[in-house]
């Protein structure tokens, strides 16, 4: 099995959020950034296929040199190999080009993204990577299974799951129950040394465009400060809620 | 020139999140100087209903290929059917499915794609959208000038306000493209629960609730209201309640009306998930739990003595108004 796993380089979950002060740009300043969670899971899931199945685990970022802490990482936790194309990340459907592009020259069985990135939250890139290759694209990924050349997957539903199938190879939008939070592998001291030998490549990005455009950002209105009510006085809540609220 | 929204529908029935994304087709369009057409698949309900939300006409595609949902068939369609009616912007609501298909149907289409949508647009040229980015800690705005533009939106973050009328609905004929195929073996809903992105209240516990033995009043307090029920992560990953139930960074966003969080300290993660509900109650033990500077309103309390006492107080308030 060859899988491919990608990677987005985000903002730890901790993160205070701000923007450049003519508000253009999230102000990187002393902010940590890590594996996008979602990721986590589906290298961790990756890893299981190949010791089971054996084969390939492939990491890529499509971002400048500033995340390859991010990919070694990923090494680190165990992947075969990474793929650093240079270039910076302007939308959806550019990283999609990229990651379609290397696929197309490697042919892997599975590849792995997340729901979405926890920073600019698109929820764009494994369904558009799926259509660029057209390759079945299961998306809130919370289950794979593998019986030859066949995907026995489950996602979520609005209200529920599903089961499905598709036959090698496919593109999954992955999340928490591709692996539990319990089984998360993270670097250990072997890891992190033999990560800084395995190969990491960094690839020109290939001709493409964005389809669009950032424009301001802003923070949300700051919230107006709590009222208190009473533990003895639980009905003064229900008015509030009815009268200044206007939700019940 | 028109505006297309995709009408999703649940066995055949139609939700708040439908009506809700024709509505904002019809807003859009009415922006733009044109009209908004749905396209609604398989066998569904009433579709005339949807001239109460501004469409002005519905399209409806029957057959073998749309009796179960299909991300690949559903862009497929929604691509023909645009190209029939000249359509250059694209409706689609932001539930599990409609993200499972907008990203395809923006290859397909050679679109530009905005998703996490949280408001009608502030212009139409070219057009320009809000999004939420940063799991809600911030805002930016977002523009595309492709020829094709397709819009995801947040369920319930524009709302729905209900009107008169009744539309056209019409047959549609479309020829798919081959598509990759996947196979539905089991669809497994869960009964008698509202779902969370459509929930328009939520009550949510934390580990504060000690163990899911005492989850039946947190159950309670979420019928009386109409609400439906969340959880911390902890409490997920504890197995006390179901992983579906998980908001926050890492869990669903939701965006209630009323978010009621009981029992649960208020983690940068968790709030990042739930500060788009419009009003915010926390119930904690704790003057200090970090929840109370992101709520709206607040009970300083031990959740086993008032969370009994707020569902009888709402129960009272229901049977008299
Ligand atoms: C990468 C990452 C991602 C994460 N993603 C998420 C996420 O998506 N969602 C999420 O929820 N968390 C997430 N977390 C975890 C988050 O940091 C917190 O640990 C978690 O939200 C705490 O859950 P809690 O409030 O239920 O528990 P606690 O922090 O233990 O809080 C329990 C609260 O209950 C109160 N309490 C105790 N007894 C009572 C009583 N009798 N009556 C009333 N109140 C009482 C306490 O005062 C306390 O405030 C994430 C963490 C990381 C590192
Ligand atoms: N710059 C990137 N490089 C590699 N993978 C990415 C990048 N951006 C997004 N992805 C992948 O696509 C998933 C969804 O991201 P997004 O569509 O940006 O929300 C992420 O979880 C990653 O797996």
């Amino acid at each position: 099995m060859k899988v491919l796993v990608c990677i987005s380089h985000v903002p730890d979950t901790t993160s205070k959020i701000n923007f450049t002060s003519d508000n253009s740009e999230f102000d990187k300043n002393g902010v940590q950034f890590v594996i996008n969670p979602y990721d986590e899971f589906g290298l961790t899931r990756a890893m299981w296929i190949k010791e089971k199945n054996g084969g390939t685990v492939t990491v890529v970022n499509v971002g400048s040199a500033e995340t390859e802490p991010t990919l070694r990482k990923a090494l680190a936790i165990g992947a075969d190999d990474a793929v650093r194309i240079d270039a910076n990340p302007s939308d959806g459907f550019f990283v999609a080009s990229q990651i379609a592009a290397l696929a197309k020259e490697n042919n892997y069985d599975i590849i792995i993204a997340g729901r979405e990135s926890i920073d600019y939250n698109g929820g764009q890139v494994p369904g558009m990577i799926a259509a660029l290759l057209n390759q079945p694209f299961i998306n809130g990924c919370i289950g794979l299974e593998l019986e030859g050349n066949n995907a026995q997957m489950i996602r979520e539903i609005d209200g529920g799951k599903e089961k499905l199938s598709a036959d090698l190879p496919i593109v999954i939008g992955g999340q928490k129950g591709l692996v539990e939070e319990k089984d998360l592998r993270i670097p250990n001291m072997r890891g992190i040394m033999s990560a800084r030998t395995k190969p990491l490549q960094v690839r020109p990005a290939i001709d493409s465009s964005s389809r669009t455009k950032v424009g301001d950002f802003e923070k949300p209105a700051p919230k107006s400060a709590v009222k208190m009510v009473d533990a003895e006085n639980v009905q003064e809540l229900v008015s509030l809620l009815h009268n200044e609220a206007k939700v019940i | 020139m028109s505006v297309l929204v995709y009408l999703e529908n649940w066995e055949g029935k139609f939700k708040k999140n439908s009506f809700e994304a024709a509505q904002y087709a019809a807003k859009t369009a009415e922006m733009m100087g044109t009209e908004a057409i749905g396209v609604s698949l398989g066998e569904t309900d009433d579709l005339a209903v949807f001239g109460a939300y501004g469409l002005s006409k519905v399209i409806s595609l029957g057959g073998a290929d749309f009796g179960q949902f299909d991300n690949y068939k559903t862009a497929s369609a929604l691509k023909s059917i645009a190209e029939q009616n000249s359509a250059d912007t694209l409706i689609i609501s932001g539930t599990l499915n409609g993200k499972s298909v907008a990203p395809i149907a923006s290859i397909m289409l050679n679109a530009g794609l905005i998703t996490n949508v949280t408001e009608l647009p502030s212009s139409v040229s070219p057009l320009t959208l809000k999004r939420s980015v940063f799991s809600s800690k911030g805002f930016v705005n977002y523009s595309s000038e492709e020829a094709t533009k397709i819009v995801c939106f947040i369920p319930n973050s524009v709302g729905v306000t209900e009107g008169s009328g009744s539309c056209e609905v019409v047959q549609g004929n479309v020829s798919l493209d081959a598509t990759p195929t996947t196979t539905i073996n089991e669809v497994d809903r869960i009964k008698g629960k509202i779902p969370l992105p459509e929930a328009e209240r939520v009550v949510s516990a934390g580990r504060g609730l000690k163990g899911p033995e005492n989850w039946g009043m947190i159950e309670e307090l979420a019928e009386v209201l109409d609400a439906g029920t969340a959880c911390s992560k902890p409490v997920s990953d504890m197995g006390w309640r179901p992983h579906t139930e998980h908001v926050g960074q890492t869990g669903i966003a939701i965006n209630p009306d009323l978010y009621i969080a009981i029992g649960i300290s208020g983690a940068i993660q968790h709030l990042a998930g739930v500060s788009s509900s419009k009003v915010i109650v926390a119930i904690n033990n704790d003057a200090e739990a970090p929840f109370f500077k992101a709520a709206d309103y607040g009970i300083i309390g031990d959740a086993f003595e008032v969370v009994p006492k707020l569902t009888e107080a709402i129960r009272n308030f229901k049977a008299t108004n």
